[in-house]
């Protein structure tokens, strides 16, 4: 059950990726990564780690998309042309990328040492124990990335506002 | 995990306390910006100056108690506070620099204040970090603090191109970096330095080394990209070319003496057990950003953009130091880049005095009979020039004869040779300003060159008695190095 859900989704994962760059519409492909996000989020939630699934959800899902959506209406950004399609750039390049996948699955396979499948729920750890390490052990960079954001406000303000 | 919360002590409130101060002032200045009169934008500046000074001296009150802070995550040894003590050095002739500029660009704001203050925050977080995820907060701060800088002067094409430029591959590369302390995580179980060294030397731990080597390799491009070191340094031509000049002055040695710091820290705490690893990709990468940033600045007509590639060069010469994995070697690092910054400062603060209104006059040819119209801003560029060409009794000296002593003391003798002819071949491209400025009568259209103001002329001054001084009396700043280089683990 597990294997199949997480082959499942997966496989959506994959097929909105491919989908996210063939699609000539900035909003089609906008909507295949809300699929990718989607996917991964229930990934996530196989793996028992609910908060993070959670944040997948509404901080990529939800915020980053909604703002990507927004930005691409707002330019009103039209289908891309099509470059022309040159065969001879695809027969050097798709080999070279399943060589490149192969060796990467290669090395993956022959260095993970353990075959066991992950059961569901492996990495349970619940939003206490996230709160708790979030205001203890790990106070100074939480507080210190609170300062990152202010300065990207900033950064905006100073790049976007009309008069000096 | 710690059963229950414990309030961070004085002293490590103590050791972070430069750090609030600056985010305290930075965040006033952003409050005030407003409610200040368009004409009233000098305090800005003056507030900065004084939060620096004020910064620097509360570094040195806290030298004498070194340790950690808040659940390990900083480190304050001697290697973070000579750092600190520099990025702020850094901030102050920034500060010297920027005022006249901004003003003859009529773009005087508080923002460019706060924003250098905020940099500086993630410098000093970068250099005091003991933990890989303040790492990257620390370099994020800075680096988005310098690209917004980059495109400060948002009419201006070639700001918005450097900008742009800086901004997509930083990110980029950030990254990579951070996908590297990602796998880390997962092969290792924690992000705290002196863990990971720990884990690594564990004799029943065997960490899987190809893992652990694309990890090293993650981490590597995103770290060899903030220095700007091959092949990682296309940015830098363009992006410092673009940029404000007195940025340009800033990101070239601040936000890089920080980026080198952590690169250090890493190599010499976490990553030290895998050494024999790093050391041919290093080696490598050294000689490569050498060769590339020195030939390429043979050719520049362009000053900022032949600064660009010496930048490079330079950088190079500090991967030089890193190849050597040894304290000597981490000094040598040390001293150069404090050297570096203030003959580079230097330079880059003749350039802004130069470069005018718009930046129109940046080309080489531009400097063209200087020695007559301004003697004295024309001895002070030979000063800043020899340096960077290393010199005797200037700082640049001594900073390439202890990397290159360091390096053959680490048995890297072909590196340290052709370090070395790579520095003959950069006398080429800075004496030739020098003949240019020497040798040429001034063009006849040229207009006229006002003096300095009292901002320049101070940064000038100050940062050409600094390179002169460590040129003759290098053990001030070596000594303090070569204490502070054995890192807390």
């Amino acid at each position: 059950m597990d294997a199949l859900l997480f082959f499942l989704f997966a496989a959506i994962a994959v097929g909105c990726a491919i989908n996210l760059v063939l699609q000539t519409h900035p909003i089609s492909s906008a909507l295949s990564l809300v699929g990718v996000m989607g996917s991964l989020a229930v990934l996530y939630l196989l793996l028992g780690g609910e908060f993070i699934a959670a944040v997948q959800l509404i901080v990529y899902a939800g915020a980053i998309m909604v703002l990507f959506i927004f930005v691409i209406m707002l330019l009103n950004a039209g289908a891309e042309k099509k470059p022309t399609r040159n065969i001879l750039r695809a027969a050097v390049a798709l080999p070279l990328l399943f060589t490149l996948l192969a060796i990467g699955a290669f090395l993956v396979a022959s260095q993970t040492p353990s075959t066991d499948v992950v059961k569901f729920g492996s990495f349970l750890v619940g939003g206490h124990e996230i709160g708790r390490a979030l205001f203890t052990t790990y106070l100074l960079p939480f507080e210190a990335t609170s300062i990152l954001i202010l300065i990207a406000i900033l950064g905006a303000i100073v790049l976007a506002r009309k008069e000096i | 995990m710690p059963a229950s919360f414990v309030p961070p002590s004085p002293q490590e409130l103590f050791r972070f306390a430069p750090e609030m101060l600056m985010t305290v002032i930075a965040t006033l200045i952003m409050v005030m910006e407003p409610l200040s009169a368009p004409e009233g934008k000098r305090k800005f500046a003056v507030i900065t100056f004084l939060t620096l000074v004020a910064g620097i001296v509360l570094t040195l009150m806290g030298a004498s108690d070194p340790g950690t802070a808040f659940s390990k995550m900083l480190v304050l040894d001697g290697f973070a506070e000579f750092f600190r003590i520099l990025v702020m050095v850094v901030g102050l002739l920034i500060v010297l620099i920027s005022t006249n500029y901004l003003k003859l660009e009529q773009h005087e704001s508080g923002e460019y204040y706060a924003l250098i203050l905020f940099s500086i925050i993630g410098q000093c977080l970068m250099v005091s970090a003991n933990e890989l995820i303040m790492l990257f907060i620390g370099l994020e701060c800075s680096s988005i603090a310098s690209y917004v800088l980059a495109g400060y002067l948002r009419d201006d094409k070639r700001n918005n191109e450097s900008a742009l430029k800086y901004f997509l591959l930083g990110s980029f590369a950030t990254a990579f970096l951070l996908y590297g302390v990602a796998w880390i995580y997962g092969l290792t179980g924690t992000t705290n330095l002196s863990a990971i060294r720990a884990t690594l030397l564990d004799p029943t731990n065997h960490p899987n080394l190809v893992m652990l080597g694309a990890a090293t390799a993650l981490l590597f491009v995103g770290l060899a990209f903030k220095v700007s070191a091959a092949p990682f340094q296309m940015w830098a031509p363009d992006v410092y070319q673009g940029a404000p000049a007195p940025v340009t002055a800033f990101m070239s040695v601040g936000p890089k003496a920080a980026a080198f710091a952590m690169f250090l820290r890493i190599l010499m705490t976490a990553f030290e057990p895998l050494k024999d690893r790093w050391e041919p990709i290093l080696w490598t990468s050294a000689l490569v950003t050498m060769l590339i940033g020195n030939f390429a600045a043979l050719r520049q007509a362009n000053i900022k953009r032949l600064l660009a590639y010496s930048s490079i060069a330079h950088a190079g010469y500090v991967m030089v130091a890193l190849t050597t994995h040894s304290e000597i070697g981490t000094a040598a690092a040390m001293f150069y880049l404090a050297s570096y910054a203030f003959m580079n400062i230097g330079a880059f603060a003749v350039v802004t005095y130069l470069a005018r209104r718009g930046e129109k006059h940046v080309a080489t040819q531009d400097l063209a009979g200087l020695s007559q119209t301004q003697p004295l801003v024309a001895a002070m560029l030979t000063i800043f020039l020899l340096s960077l060409t290393g010199i005797p009794l200037t700082a640049g000296f001594f900073g390439k004869f202890y990397i290159f002593k360091a390096a053959l003391d680490a048995n890297l003798v072909w590196l340290a040779v052709l370090g070395m002819l790579n520095s003959a071949v950069a006398a080429y491209y800075y004496l030739r300003i020098i003949v240019v400025m020497y040798m040429e009568p001034p063009a006849e259209s040229a207009e006229e060159l006002l003096a300095p103001t009292a901002g320049i002329r101070v940064a000038i001054f100050c940062t050409a008695i600094v390179t002169l001084f460590l040129g003759i009396f290098p053990s001030i700043i070596l000594d303090f190095a070569g204490k502070s280089a054995a890192l807390i683990r």
